[in-house]
């Protein structure tokens, strides 16, 4: 039966989705947070989705979804002055975090929605499953 | 005895299981960038399937079916996007949240005419019992 393959899709879906959930959670945890070194200074993560097996989608139509990998952010860090502060270089100056706390909450609500999406998917495929077994009582 | 309406809701129900999931397939990429939407065009599919067209008999597992063509005999074709976004994705979810939402009111009513003819069929066979 090929219905059950939705669950399949709507699962990988899911588990992207949820990834990138995590990685909102991560980036808005430490928006804000300094570092004396900019090598070393938290910068805002973003996971990249790539869909499963090309070459059999093309053919069935039907691919899940995948995490291909996290990329970095290489937006330019804040250079703020601060010679007080204990992480502070010989300058006096702190990098802070590249995080964009808008982006990150659009990024929040974006994933919701989609797993939410995912989730209604499962429901109605479900629900067709479990009334195509009671054909004919 | 060839029973009128078995045979195409039979062919209704495959098609609209196999749209179900290339539909699933298009909202669980609604994020991923280059994903191109995809769908089945349903009324010239059944044609093709309802035309007893047998698809290419299969006798090893190696044996491929022509591009583009599923095993039930369906073309899934790219969709064209009216509002395509900057990392090539032309999923858009409305559209697709729609279109599924119809394929499994159709799917449930394909059921349903299935279950009529049966229950029908029934009622014949017990003598209007």
């Amino acid at each position: 039966m090929s219905l059950f393959k939705v669950f399949d899709v709507a699962g990988s879906a899911m588990n992207a989705q949820s990834v990138r959930l995590n990685v909102t959670a991560s980036n808005l945890a430490n928006a804000g947070s300094v570092h004396g070194d900019a090598d070393k200074v938290y910068r805002a993560k973003q996971p990249v989705f790539r869909s499963f097996d090309d070459a059999l989608a093309s053919q069935s139509g039907v691919s899940g979804v995948r995490l291909a990998g996290i990329s970095e952010s290489q937006a330019p860090l804040e250079v703020q002055y601060r010679p007080d502060h204990p992480d502070a270089d010989e300058n006096g100056n702190v990098y802070v975090s590249n995080v964009s706390t808008v982006e990150e909450m659009v990024n929040m609500m974006s994933a919701s929605r989609s797993y939410q999406n995912s989730v209604d998917m499962i429901n109605t495929t479900r629900d067709l499953l479990l009334q195509t077994l009671t054909l004919g009582r | 005895m060839k029973i009128p309406g078995f045979a195409l809701h039979e062919q209704a129900l495959k098609l609209r299981a196999l749209r179900n999931e290339v539909l699933s397939s298009n909202i669980a990429n609604a994020d991923t960038p280059n994903y191109k939407a995809r769908d089945i065009d349903f009324a010239a599919a059944l044609r093709q399937a309802s035309a007893s067209q047998p698809a290419l008999k299969a006798t090893a597992p190696g044996h491929l079916q022509p591009a583009g063509t599923h095993a039930t005999g369906a073309d899934v074709r790219y969709r064209v996007p009216t509002q395509p976004s900057l990392d090539g994705n032309t999923v858009q979810s409305d559209v697709e949240q729609a279109a599924f939402a119809e394929n499994a009111v159709q799917y449930r009513a394909s059921l349903q005419f299935l279950g009529g003819t049966i229950s029908r069929l029934r009622y014949a066979i017990k003598g209007g019992e």
